[in-house]
């Protein structure tokens, strides 16, 4: 493999072709927060905080370092004024959601975030998807599922699927940032005990079980 | 939904997991909904994993999982109808239907959507009742449609109920 | 007809096509687009049919049901070669006069002529219609004079040829040359130069490669995609195969959305019909070249117009984008090198190869060439698809082609770009279409939404808009815009309803920063365009909303009262009998009032009021007057 050297914070360093930015600065001992990169899974670039500035082909970006694959020559700066701006932000808005995580809130103390700046979330969720890519890349039993998308985005168990696996593992659950696994998981539980939907009817009073759809 | 028909629709793709939102796609306008057994044997048939096929039909708009009434309404609120009014347009339906958007009634009635533009802009504000495009409605208009449908359904439901 | 095996064959076969038609033979072309035929186009179709039976002019005139001519606000449109005579909302009771007279005798039908709102004229011909006069039709063009499913039609018009010379004449790099030398940029929003990303795509490594159509036209309020689809999908097939043939493709997609159903049948029926006439499949034209397309309807989401969503959704998954690099002309479907452009792009691409690169970059800017087609809507009087040639002012797209605001409402904005573009106030009208200047204009080309908004139209309503459906559309994936985009919207709805405090302004600059500079996608990082023109341009309405609770627009219903001045109301009741909500207390010979607390509204009043009266008044930012006692409210 091809050797690339690059700058992170002024320290020259070469790296072999596809490494991420992340890896590349700790391997010089640069701390860059990050919330949803996991060793263990293959980057996703959901929470962002890893956002770094970064000069290659000429251009200045702001980039997710835990995906972003290093470029020949690139300048990268991982604190800049911007930069802690941005994290201060998502840091806000991701404790609208968890203004209890200890992680972020230890995150928003070294950025000034205030964990109050934003109206309280009603899900705990900061949708960093460790139990769903967890569960699907490492225990392969796809248990946990993203539903939705947009504002409406979230997680929840697959019920059949949770009932038979999730007893006995639980592994997922120490990834999880915030207590919003622990709460959809009590969720799916009570869940468990289904009750029969009831026919549509037509309101009309006669009462066959087929409805009048 | 018959199991047959799912299968035949399944093989008209050579049950290809990469033509999963087309199936789908297939079934809802067959069925106008996708009820769970469905979205089970598409998943066997096709070797995908449930959460996949859960994620796809919530994050997809077209897709629904509950049963949509006998009259589809979707309002555009496209941004050329939007400027020509179809926030108004849109509580017309619902004070006519009284069904709101990304309801149905418990009746199966009505179900009321809103889409995104249709490609019709310059007809804005633009709904389309059970497949067919009205433009340039106005409030008055829209009423006047759906309450047609509206009292076709009562009498309609009055004389299945005499069955007793 | 069996399959067209050489180049010769295929000329033969146009060449025989074009003797059996007579170009002065009167062809009557009934548009029969989504638009027109939600106007009715498909009776108005079955009665011409009757008709030219009936009239016994079966043999003498020749009838067409062709794709979207543009003017849809007009339709169903009926145009009459080789003359180009027009007729406007033509319904089927119009048929019968027009097969007699226009047909039989040359008459004009007059009251079927295009009037000019301002000038009061008639327009016979289609070019003398202010709409079309000075619009450039290189792309949409042929949508009027060909039938969307026939190949005949579409060889009549020169279609095939760009495809077999390449074949024979060109060489892959030649081709990636023409069209770099065209100096074609992407018409999917980026602007991307064409040329330079075949090329990208062509010289990644790797023996299978794809080729992919975008037309999920997610901007919702544009639809140049949709008739681009629908009225001409042949020319969509042979630009696509072109490209495949440039990159090295053998396997070509087209993303359609599903909301486009006319667009996909069509589509389908000219895949079919190339396929049996030999023109997609193995060997097309005996030149060795294999290809086949594979038509996927998307299932209702705009971010899978972002080009590694739509590939996911390609692939059966949700749209959810990917990092980028790597690109998809490195690693895109099935991690394949991939190409994809838009439909206008690719629509481009016969007639570049046919009139030659010159030809194509002596049309528009320095650096923007050719045409692009904008769907022009809102509060315009001329609304439509209008093609012009890059470079043309917006000015002149609006009140030139578009015939300017209805009514004598004052023009306030346009909107380009769609929910990543920008408002642009009046003072600048003149920029010109053209990537850079739109761009530096604090707008957007975008894919060619354009919508013309009026005084009545409020900006920080339409930022709100705009936010609430990215805050829907967005995947959900990323902190920044999930988030951000919630909180934008959040501050711009408590405007519109009076509940926005002080410092929030600042507020949506601070989240507007996080959003666009950290957002995985363009989705996001495009999404508080909408907001910061907006501010940019009309901050003032901005801070009515915040500081006097006002809305300058009249339009946010929270910020405004509906209240009849009991001087000038002659007791008329017509607003009375149009109130839906019962909120109007009247009378014979009384003076109306309406009970605030009844009231929805609505603007059914309003309307309603004579203009000589003119009684109802919209209150916004200032307390609504006491209502007149019972005992005054006699008039006379
Ligand atoms: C949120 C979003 C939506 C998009 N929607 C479309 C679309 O509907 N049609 C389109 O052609 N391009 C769309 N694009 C741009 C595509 O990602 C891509 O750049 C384009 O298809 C490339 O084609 P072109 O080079 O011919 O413009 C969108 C981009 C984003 C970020
Ligand atoms: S439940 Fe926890 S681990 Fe899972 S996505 Fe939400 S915050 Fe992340
Ligand atoms: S920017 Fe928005 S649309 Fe794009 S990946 Fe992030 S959440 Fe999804
Ligand atoms: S605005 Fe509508 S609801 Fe209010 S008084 Fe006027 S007509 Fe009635
Ligand atoms: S750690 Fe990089 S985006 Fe979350
Ligand atoms: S915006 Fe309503 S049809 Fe396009
Ligand atoms: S659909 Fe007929 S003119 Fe557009």
């Amino acid at each position: 493999m091809s050797e690339i050297s690059l700058q992170i914070d002024g320290k020259e360093v070469a790296v072999s072709a596809g490494t991420t930015i992340l890896e590349a600065a700790r391997s010089l001992g640069i701390e860059i927060p990050t919330v949803c990169d996991h060793a263990q899974l293959s980057p996703y670039g959901a929470c962002r905080i890893c956002t770094v500035e970064a000069d290659a082909n000429g251009r200045t970006n702001l980039v997710a370092s835990c995906q972003y694959p290093v470029e020949k020559d690139m300048v990268v700066r991982t604190k800049t004024e911007q930069v802690d701006k941005i994290r201060k932000v998502l840091l806000e808005q991701m404790l609208s959601h968890a203004p209890d995580s200890e992680q972020l809130v230890a995150l928003g103390q070294i950025y000034g975030a205030d964990r109050d700046r934003f109206e309280k979330e009603a899900s705990f969720c900061i949708l960093c998807g460790l139990c769903v890519r967890y569960c699907a890349e490492v225990k392969k039993k796809d248990a946990i599922s993203f539903f939705d998308r947009g504002a409406k985005r979230e997680i929840a168990f697959l019920p059949e699927i949770a009932m038979q696996e999730c007893w006995d593992c639980k592994e997922c659950f120490p990834l999880c940032p915030t207590s919003a696994l622990q709460a959809a998981y009590v969720l799916t539980e009570a869940l468990m005990t289904p009750t029969e939907p009831a026919a549509p009817s037509c309101g009309g009073g006669c009462s066959s079980s087929e409805g009048c759809g | 939904m018959d199991i047959g028909k799912i299968d035949q629709i399944i093989d008209k793709y050579d049950g290809e997991a990469s033509s999963l939102i087309q199936i789908l796609l297939d079934i809802q306008s067959e069925n106008h909904w996708l009820p769970k057994e469905a979205l089970t044997r598409v998943g066997e048939k096709l070797n995908v994993p449930m959460s996949r096929i859960q994620h796809i039909t919530t994050f997809y708009k077209h897709f629904s999982l509950s049963p949509k009434g006998k009259h589809e309404v979707h309002v555009c609120v496209g941004t050329a109808c939007h400027v020509r009014g179809a926030e108004r347009i849109l509580d017309t339906v619902h004070e006519v239907t009284g069904v709101g958007a990304g309801e149905t009634d418990p009746d199966l009635n009505f179900s009321v959507e809103t889409v995104s533009c249709l490609g019709c802009c310059a007809l804005g504000p633009v709904i389309v009742v059970d497949g067919e495009i009205h433009g340039n409605v106005e409030q008055a208009e829209t009423a006047a449609v759906l309450t047609e449908l509206k009292q076709a359904e009562t009498t309609e439901v009055m004389q299945k109920c005499a069955c007793e | 007809m069996s399959r067209i095996k050489s180049p010769a064959e295929l000329e033969a076969f146009r060449k025989e096509i074009l003797a059996q038609r007579d170009p002065d033979k009167p062809c009557i072309t009934l548009c029969s687009g989504s638009a027109c035929n939600a106007t009715g186009s498909g009776k108005v179709a079955a009665a011409l049919e009757l008709e030219i039976e009936k009239q016994g002019v079966t043999t003498e005139v020749v009838s067409r049901r062709t794709g979207c001519h543009g003017f849809c606000e007009q339709g169903p449109i009926v145009v009459i070669y080789p003359q180009g005579i027009c007729y406007l909302k033509v319904q089927p009771e119009d048929i019968a006069e027009i097969i007699s007279e226009t047909i039989k005798k040359q008459k004009i039908v007059e009251r079927l002529l295009y009037v000019d709102p301002n000038s009061g004229e008639r327009a016979t011909l289609e070019e003398d219609i202010p709409f079309y006069k000075y619009q450039k039709r290189l792309v949409l063009g042929s949508n009027r004079k060909i039938d969307p499913r026939s190949l005949e039609d579409y060889l009549a018009v020169e279609g095939y040829q760009a495809i077999a010379k390449v074949l024979f004449e060109m060489t892959p790099e030649q081709v990636v040359g023409e069209v770099k030398d065209a100096k074609l940029r992407g018409r999917g929003g980026a602007g991307f130069p064409s040329g330079l990303k075949w090329d990208f795509a062509r010289n990644a490594p790797g023996d299978q490669k794809y080729v992919v159509v975008n037309c999920d036209e997610g901007d919702p309020g544009a639809y140049m995609d949709r008739s681009v689809m629908e009225g001409n999908p042949f020319a969509v097939l042979e630009g696509l195969m072109i490209g495949a043939y440039a990159i090295g493709a053998n396997e070509g997609y087209i993303y359609v959305r599903q909301e486009y159903p006319l667009a996909v049948a069509n589509l389908t029926v000219a895949i079919e019909k190339a396929e049996e006439y030999g023109l997609l499949g193995k060997n097309i034209l005996g030149s060795g070249f294999d290809f086949t397309i594979k038509v996927h309807r998307g299932a209702g989401a705009f971010i899978c117009g972002e080009e590694t969503s739509l590939l996911n959704s390609l692939e059966g998954k949700a749209g959810e984008p990917n990092a980028r690099p790597p690109f998809p002309a490195i690693r895109g479907l099935w991690s394949k090198p991939t190409n994809i452009n838009n439909v206008e792009t690719w629509a481009n691409i016969p007639m570049i190869i046919n009139k030659g690169a010159a030809f194509f970059s002596a049309i528009g800017t320095e650096s923007s060439k050719g045409t692009k087609i904008f769907s022009l809507v809102g509060k315009v009087n001329n609304t439509g698809l209008v093609e012009v040639p890059m470079g043309a002012s917006l000015r002149d797209i609006i009140f030139k082609i578009g015939g300017g605001v209805p009514g004598d409402k004052k023009f306030k904005a346009v909107q380009t770009g769609g929910p990543s573009g920008g408002c642009l106030p009046e003072d600048l009208l003149d920029t010109k279409v053209d990537f850079d200047e739109l761009s530096q204009a604090g707008a957007m080309m975008g894919s060619g939404g354009m919508i013309v908004m009026d005084e009545d139209t409020c900006l920080v309503d339409i930022a709100r808009y705009f936010l609430a459906f990215l805050s829907d559309e967005s995947c959900g994936k990323c902190t920044p815009c999930r988030e951000g985009i919630r909180q934008m919207l959040k501050i711009l709805t408590n405007m519109t309803k009076g509940l926005a405090k002080e410092g929030d302004i600042d507020l949506l600059f601070e989240l507007a920063e996080a959003t666009k500079g950290s957002s995985m996608c363009a989705l996001g990082k495009t999404a508080p365009n909408p907001v910061l023109s907006t501010l940019n341009h009309f901050r003032e309405e901005y801070e009515a909303h915040i500081n006097e609770k006002r809305c300058p627009s009249l339009s946010c219903k929270e910020l405004i009262a509906f209240h009849i001045e009991p001087e000038k109301c002659k007791g008329c009741g017509a607003c009375f009998r149009k109130c839906p909500a019962e909120a109007i207390e009247g009378g014979k010979k009384r003076i109306h009032v309406v009970v605030q607390e009844k009231c929805t509204k609505c603007g059914g009043c309003h309307e309603a009021c004579p203009a000589a009266f003119d009684a109802v008044k919209i209150l916004s930012g200032v307390p609504v007057p006491e209502a007149t006692p019972e005992e005054a409210r006699a008039i006379g």
